[in-house]
């Protein structure tokens, strides 16, 4: 890669008494990407990114964020990372302007009245500055703190499902944020449940059990799972779902709308299949550039919950 | 379909509440622990007739009737003799800095006097600051005397001892009305300073961690020590203004004086605060709600009140419960505040008090300090 590495890190483990939350999880994040951040509630995406910005110290494994090494240099590493909680971590009895200026402070910034007026207006909040921030929705809430994390001028964003429990209109507008970021040269780790979310991120990793499943270029995941896409039309989906399931070479049944998005990593053995359930003339048949987000519902469903039991069948 | 109480609906919530119940394990532990903790403790600790209180003697006199009338307060159990004295002013000094309760003083040419009929008196000078502590002792006094005169005058001085041959005079000190509000009061404020400090401390900071916003902290550059000092100090002004308004008290509505140095008292007072504050962020360590914060908080107000001699005479209580005592920051704070409000010390009176202070205060900031860590871990 040309660009120089922003977070470079080999062997991360984190153990949380006997149980190992993440293993020996290796990253490497170019200047200005947004790296999606995948994997199933659990898997130690939340531990993996606290291990990145020094809330956790590492048990084993080594390397740098922004230079600096993960491990040991904690404190230089705060300064330049803004780090965005799943939980909307500001003061709720605290104002808008409050809690802004509250942040500028603890990273010591000069001109700290016009940086922060400077915010408010960026965010549209200038006018309800005095508000407190507990009496904002969600997706203002997101948007404040989005905007708190920013005022220190971050080289590197951590963000932890940032748009959970935000609406449409208001995740779009938080990514399109994260790309004009993007564009001036930030780096960004995101992680998020969400497909949509997921194809708008230059690089993607998925993560399970504590380990890395797949890392790659968004555009290359599908072709790394390796699965093969029919797509299928007509009457009664939801009875053809539930024969095609039993049927040989069929490993997964999507439904997107009106269609079914038939998958299986089997090639030879789901064109048989497929073959066989075009000559009943029923449903019309076409085959499909297998796309992200079959390949994230196969991940998905191969490792559902870390606590469901072993998932190791699920490989890249 | 039925509409009406359901038992089963009824069983269900009782049983989750069970279960919940038994999860929290602080909750669970204080709701058994506790109460018999505090049971065993207390019951056996707490004694309103306290024996065994530290007397020195000045022996102006060592005849057998000095003596007996010594042994005979020795034998009722209130009193221990701890030592004798020269002079009154060894024995004022010892009342002052609390080392003695009673100062017995019984004057020269006492059996002289008795024999010829001159009634001398036998002086009691008793520490009246805490008047239930030597209340009973004193009350006492004239039946133990009677014994010991009627056993020792015998044959042609028996006569003697049917007309009070001598009389006992207690001199009550600093507190001659045996007022109990002049001792309650300078206690209060130990124990209104360790309620709030404590309990404010430890709930204000495991907030932080209950809310979330402690993650945004710990990931922002501030330092532990930045957290901790910006969060404290507004209580220590609080503590301040308690103070203001309970001295004013004191002094307008309940008329208590104010005796010795303001030096004294100001240093023990800030030493305090720091110990509460202290105790209060060990606290919020180790809960993990505001709720435990408070009823951990909650656990360490009782033996502030009951085993600090706040309620309770301190040297009525038996060693244990004097050596638990010895660890309540409180025990030594009111110490301070009753020697200097009421006794009139200085601070060369209070260095002791001091010193336990600052032990205790080490102990439990070193103790806070292992357990707080600035990353999550």
């Amino acid at each position: 890669m040309s660009e120089p590495l922003v977070i470079d890190v080999h062997g991360l483990t984190k153990n949380f008494g006997p149980k190992r939350v993440v293993d020996h999880f290796d990253i490497q994040v170019p200047k200005g990407a947004i790296y999606g951040f995948l994997g199933p509630n659990g898997s130690g995406k939340t531990t993996t990114i606290r291990m990145l910005c020094g809330l956790l110290t590492a048990d084993e494994g080594e390397g740098t964020c922004l230079g600096f090494d993960v491990r040991k240099q904690a404190e230089q590493i705060k300064e330049q990372v803004g780090y965005m909680t799943q939980k909307f971590s500001y003061y709720e009895d605290l104002s808008i302007r409050e809690n802004l200026d509250f942040v500028a402070r603890m990273y010591r910034l000069d001109r700290r009245k016009q940086r922060v007026d400077q915010a408010l207006a960026d965010l549209g909040l200038a006018d309800r500055q005095k508000q407190l921030a507990g009496s904002l929705s969600g997706g203002w809430k997101q948007r404040l703190a989005l905007a708190a994390c920013l005022l220190h001028e971050p080289k590197l964003l951590l963000l932890d499902e940032p748009t959970a429990g935000v609406d449409p209109k208001a995740r779009r507008d938080f990514w399109d944020e994260i790309r004009r970021l993007s564009a001036m040269g930030v780096t960004v780790l995101v992680s998020t449940h969400y497909m949509d979310e997921a194809v708008q991120c230059d690089f993607i990793t998925y993560i399970a059990y504590g380990k890395k499943l797949i890392d790659g270029p968004s555009s290359k995941i599908p072709e790394m799972v390796g699965l093969e896409t029919w797509r299928v039309e007509g009457p009664e989906l939801a009875r053809l779902e539930d024969r095609l399931l039993t049927e040989p070479g069929v490993v997964q049944v999507a439904r997107f709308g009106t269609v079914l998005h038939v998958s299986g990593t089997d090639k030879a053995a789901l064109e048989a299949t497929v073959e066989r359930l075009k000559a009943e003339g029923t449903h019309r048949w076409s085959l499909q550039v297998a796309g992200l987000e079959e390949a994230f519902i196969y991940l998905m469903t191969g490792a559902r919950d870390n606590f469901a039991g072993d998932g190791g069948k699920v490989a890249a | 379909m039925n509409l009406g109480f359901s038992l089963k609906r009824f069983g269900a919530v009782l049983y989750k509440e069970f279960i919940q119940m038994r999860r929290d394990r602080i909750t669970f532990g204080m709701m058994i622990g506790l109460p018999i903790i505090q049971l065993f403790l207390f019951g056996f600790a707490i004694n309103a007739d306290p024996r065994n209180l530290p007397t020195l003697v000045e022996m102006g006199d060592n005849g057998p009737l000095s003596r007996a009338v010594i042994a005979g307060m020795q034998n009722s159990s209130y009193f221990a003799f701890t030592g004798a004295v020269s002079g009154v002013g060894e024995g004022e000094e010892a009342l002052r800095r609390g080392t003695a309760n009673f100062v017995v003083v019984i004057p020269e040419d006492f059996e002289r006097d008795v024999v010829r009929g001159n009634k001398p008196e036998i002086l009691i000078a008793a520490d009246a600051s805490d008047p239930s502590a030597t209340g009973g002792a004193v009350a006492a006094l004239s039946g133990i005397v009677n014994v010991a005169i009627s056993e020792t005058l015998t044959g042609p001085l028996a006569q003697q001892a049917g007309s009070a041959p001598f009389s006992m005079v207690v001199h009550r000190e600093y507190n001659p009305e045996g007022k109990t509000s002049t001792n309650i009061v300078p206690g209060l404020l130990a124990i209104i300073l360790s309620m709030t400090m404590v309990m404010i401390t430890a709930v204000a900071i495991v907030k932080e961690t209950e809310r979330g916003t402690m993650e945004m902290l710990i990931a922002t550059p501030v330092k532990p020590l930045e957290v901790m000092l910006g969060k404290i100090l507004p209580y220590v002004f609080v503590g301040y203004v308690q103070t203001a308004v309970f001295l004013a008290a004191a002094s307008l509505v309940f008329g208590v004086p104010f005796e010795g140095s303001v030096w004294a008292f100001f240093l023990g007072f800030n030493l305090f605060i720091v110990v509460n504050l202290a105790l209060g962020f060990l606290i919020s360590t180790a809960a993990k709600s505001q709720m435990q914060a408070m009823q951990l908080s909650f656990f360490t107000i009782l033996p502030s009140i009951l085993l600090s001699g706040f309620m309770f005479p301190f040297a009525g209580m038996p060693g244990w419960a004097q050596f638990i005592g010895q660890a309540v920051p409180a025990t030594h704070f009111l110490r301070v505040v009753r020697k200097v409000m009421l006794k009139g010390g200085e601070v060369a009176d209070v260095t002791g008090e001091l010193w336990a202070l600052i032990a205790i205060l080490v102990v439990i900031s070193g103790i806070a300090m292992l357990r707080y860590r600035q990353t999550l871990d």
